[in-house]
Formats: structure tokens, sequence, C-alpha cells
């Protein structure tokens, strides 16, 4: 016969106060979120009108709008996708479809870990090192952009071979029956079977480039510049790099526009992130195999 | 060559496709080795001319008087910038360490269905918000907060910018350690269940030594985020630099040096080339923290 004993009242007990605490916890660390997200929109709202998102800073960006950065980040942004998703999409497959199981192999993926891992800050001295002064593409969005690409690297390749893994192998196997190439399958069974999650990963690469700062810093982001950039030579200003501008370079600076650029930048990120996690539940709840 | 010989070559179009795709994935497969090497070929060259003759061991070791623009003697003693990232990372660890293991536990072991997924998103979105954000939050948030709760008269220092990166590191140290304790196969809480432990006994006799390595690992890659983190810490930490005696100090890391410095450095000056050599050492470090957690996650699959 079971009977209730003093130790197994403890151990009941302590399994609830441990569950409550750690519950706490959960609450301590997620309550900032929507405490941030309140104050940036309670205080940011006000200065966001149409003319704040389409007209030039002015008065020594002490007003007016961020047209400019808002177009940058899209110039910085895009041509860091061009640049990194065929790369990254390149070494995912080959860790799926190819890698032996092998030193090289093992190199790789430390240095994925690695390209995660370097701070921020010696990725901008290394742009500064390799895109901008060696190979003389000066300070422009394509030094820049190139920069965040090779930042952003790791992102698209982890999502991208999760993605890959998840076609079955025998996919692949009827596949080469029928007598196609290696390439063959990947282009024609792998790659399609894994396109949607792969663009999960391209979103949420998006939006990890338009938020980074300091990459872009001293690689082709410009404090003030009030014209549109006209091709992948010209400087440009940044949403993120106009927030830290704002906030600390400029003084007299009325306090609504700061929070007004931090919601907007938060707003572009986390929309584009939750949309990738809902495209990534929607795609594996929709799996066929 | 017999026809016998000719037939067997089954060489068409699409086999040589296949071999350029072959090479250009290999080329796109080992890009990250090319981009890390690079990365490190780079800033060392430009960091080198310094390293090998300017540069003072002891002086960058021990000294705390960064003052590369002086014009008489400029000195490069990095003592201070190091203390700064230590007390920064110092703090934010001994907030985030427990806060993400006990969350991560939560999710893995206690929350279901719902909750746990609408948990692991909310944390997420945490881990997404940019650091030029953060640094905005410290600044304009933090800030006055401190200087009213604790009665001083900054709030910039290691206080606000150890909980900021402290908020930084938790999400992605709360997602890998919930990694670790889902690699622990279920039959081990199943075996520790059927004895009558509890779920806690379980957690804690079972489940948390047999994941002892990949938490190791969760807070080590923790610890790398937040040594390496610049705006964030560029923006909430102040900036004097010298070895701090409490958490209301302002102090200046390393990392955030080299952003507020770095314009101002003329081009293949001492100054400029100190910079890279900071950047050097930063490399360094975290590429040993990341190949440590490697090992420790390899030692774990493998087992």
């Amino acid at each position: 016969m079971f009977q209730s004993t003093e130790q197994n009242f403890r151990a009941a007990r302590n399994e609830k106060v441990a569950k409550l605490l750690l519950g706490a916890l959960t609450v301590v660390l997620i309550l900032p979120v929507f405490m941030i997200l309140t104050t940036l929109v309670v205080k940011g709202a006000p200065a966001i009108s149409w003319e704040f998102l389409t007209t030039n800073p002015k008065d020594g960006m002490t007003a007016g709008g961020i047209l400019p950065a808002l177009v940058g980040t899209v110039w910085l942004v895009a041509v860091a996708l061009v640049a990194s998703v065929p790369v990254g999409v390149a070494a995912a497959v080959y860790l799926t479809e190819y890698a032996p199981d092998n030193w090289l192999t093992r190199a790789i993926n430390l240095a994925i870990i690695n390209l995660a891992g370097v701070p921020s800050i010696v990725h901008a001295l290394f742009g500064v090192g390799a895109f901008v002064l060696f190979f003389e593409l000066g300070t422009s969005i394509l030094a820049a952009s190139l920069t965040l690409a090779i930042m952003a690297l790791p992102v698209v390749i982890v999502a991208t071979r999760e993605a890959l893994q998840a076609v079955p192998h025998s996919f692949r196997e009827a596949c080469w029956a029928m007598g196609a190439t290696r390439w063959q399958t990947i282009r024609h069974v792998v790659l399609p079977n894994s396109v949607s999650g792969i663009l999960t990963g391209v979103i949420l690469e998006v939006s990890r480039t338009a938020g980074e700062t300091a990459p872009i810093m001293f690689t082709g982001a410009a404090f003030f510049l009030p014209f549109l950039p006209q091709s992948v030579y010209d400087q440009t200003m940044a949403l993120s790099l106009h927030l830290f501008v704002v906030t600390t370079q400029v003084p007299g600076v009325p306090v609504a526009m700061p929070y007004g650029v931090a919601l907007v930048l938060v707003a572009v990120v986390l929309i584009m992130n939750a949309g990738s996690i809902w495209l990534r539940m929607y795609l594996r709840g929709k799996k066929k195999w | 060559m017999s026809r016998d010989e000719e037939r067997v070559d089954a060489r068409d179009v699409a086999w040589y496709v296949d071999k350029v795709a072959s090479t250009l994935i290999f080329v796109g497969g080992i890009s990250a080795v090319v981009f890390i090497v690079g990365i490190f070929a780079f800033v060392t060259r430009e960091g080198l001319a310094f390293v090998v003759g300017r540069f003072d061991f002891v002086e960058f070791f021990t000294s705390i008087a960064w003052r590369p623009t002086s014009l008489l003697r400029p000195t490069f003693g990095a003592l201070g910038l190091i203390a700064g990232t230590a007390a920064v990372t110092g703090l934010a660890m001994l907030v985030s360490i427990p806060v993400s293991m006990g969350v991560a536990i939560y999710i893995a072991e206690f929350a279901r269905g719902r909750t746990r997924e609408v948990l692991k998103v909310l944390v997420e979105l945490l881990a997404a918000v940019p650091s030029v954000v953060w640094g905005f939050i410290g600044l304009m948030i933090m800030n006055p907060l401190i200087i009213d709760v604790f009665d001083v008269p900054l709030g910039l220092g290691v206080l606000n910018s150890g909980l900021i990166l402290g908020l930084m590191a938790a999400p992605i140290m709360t997602t890998l350690a919930e990694d670790a304790l889902k690699a622990v196969p279920d039959s081990y809480r199943e075996a520790g269940e059927a004895m009558g432990a509890t779920r806690w006994q379980v957690i804690t006799r079972v489940v948390l030594p047999a994941a002892k390595r990949g938490l190791v690992a969760a807070a080590l890659l923790g610890v790398g985020r937040g040594f390496g983190e610049t705006m964030a810490v560029l923006m909430a930490s102040g900036h004097a630099i010298h070895l701090p005696t409490s958490v209301f100090d302002s102090v200046r890391a390393l990392t955030a040096t080299i952003a507020a410095e770095l314009g101002e450095a003329p081009v293949g000056s001492d100054h400029y080339r100190a910079l890279f050599t900071l950047g050097i050492f930063l490399f360094v470090i975290t590429f040993f923290i990341n190949l440590t957690a490697d090992v420790l996650v390899r030692r774990v699959k493998k087992e």
C-alpha cells in the first residue's frame, strides 16, 4: 500500500516551489519585452507620421523625417542579401548533400560558429581592412553590405541546412534511381522541397542585418547625408546608425524623435522576425511527410 | 579505341553540369572557413605593424593609461579597457546565467503545449532586438531609473550595461540550454519517474547532471556574446577608463573603444593600428571561447 510519508510530502512541496520560482524567473525574463515595447510605442508613436517617414532630416537632424535612413537600410539589406544568400545556400547544400565526415567539414562547422560569434566590431574592422581599403571600395554601400553579408552568413546557412535536412532521404534515392545526377537531384527535388524553409532564413537575415550598427559605422553608413543613394558606390544613412546618432551625437533633439526612430527600427526588425517564426511553424504543421 | 569503351563513356551535358555545380557548391561550402581566416588575416594585416613595433606587452596588459592621441607621449595601456569589459561581462553573466538556466528548465521540463510554444517565440523575439536599441534603452530608460532608485549622479556604468548585456545574452543562453536539456533522452526521465521520483527530483538528479556539458557550453557562448557586444556597451557604460570599484562606476569596454575611436584615428597611425590590435585580441579570445564550447558540445554528441 502507498502511504503518504513525510518524505513524499516534502518532495512534492519542493517540486511546487521549484516550479513556481522557475515560472517567476521566466516572467522576469519575458516582462522586459513588454515593458520596452510599451515604452517605445507610448513615447515614440507621437513622433511618427507620414511626414516623418517620407521627408529628410532638417535643422541639424533635430527635426524632419528619416527617409534617407529608411531607404539606406533597404539598400544595405538588399545588397547584403544578394551577396550572402547564394553563398549561404551553397554552403548548406555542401554540408547536407556532399560533405564527408572529415576534418574539413568539422573546420567548416567551427568556422560557421565563429562567424556568428566574432564581435560585430571585429567584423567592422575586417570590413575596413578588406573592403574599404584593400579592395578599394571606399566607404560605400557595397563595402558595408559585404561586411553585413559575411556577418549574416551563419543565419542563412543554419536555416537552409535545417530546411534541406527536413527533405527525406528517400526522395533523393528515388531521384538517383532514375539516373539523375547529384546536381539534378538537388536542383529538381531537394531545393524545391525546401525553398520555403530557406525563405524563413532569408527573412531572419533581413531582420538581423537591418538592426546591425557597428559593422556599417565605418564601412559605408554616414551620420548625416540628406540624399538618397544612387548606386552601391555611394555612402548612405541607415536607420540603426541614425538611432545612435540622434541619441548620442546631436544636442537638442526633441525627446520624442529618438523614440520614434527606435520604434520604427524595432517594428521593422520584430515584424520580420515574427513573420519568419510564423512561416516556420506554418511549414512544420503543413509537412506532408 | 574499341566500340565497347566508347559506349562506357556516358559523359553528357548533365555530367559536366554536375561537375561544375559540385565545384561551385564546394567553393560555397568552404566559404565560411575562407571568411574566418580572412577576418583574422585582414585585421592582423592592419594591426601587425603596431604589434611588432610600438606594442609593449607589459604596458598593454598592466597599464590603465590609454592615451593614444597624446601628442607628447601616447600610451597604449589596455588594462582599464580589459577591466571594463570584464566588469560588464561579469555582472551580465551573474544575472543572466541563473535566469537563463532557470527559464530553460521551465520551458524544457515544466511548460507544456501552447504555453511552451509562446514562451519560445517570446524568447526568440527578445533575442531579435538590435543591440543599438538595447543601447538606446540603457541610455534613455535605465539611466534615469538608476539615478532615481540609487540616488547616484550618473546611471551609465557597470550596473546599467551589465543588466542590458544580461538581458541580451539571456535569450541565446536560454535557447542553447534548452537544446541541451532536450538532448537528454526521455528514457532517463522515465527511469527516474518509475523509481517514484518527483519531476523536480528527476531534473536535479538526472537531467541536469546528464546535460551538464551542454549547459556549460551554452553559458560559454553567452559569455562570448556579452564579451563582444559593442553598441549597447558603447551607449550604456559611460566612458571613463579606469579600474571600476563599484557597480555605479562608469567604464569603457574594449569593443566600445574601437567603435568610439576608429572614426577619428588617421589610417595607418599608431592609434589606428592599436585599435586593430584590440580587434585581434577580441578575435582570439572569442575564438577560444567558441572552440571550447564546440568541443564540449561535440563530446556530448559522441556520448
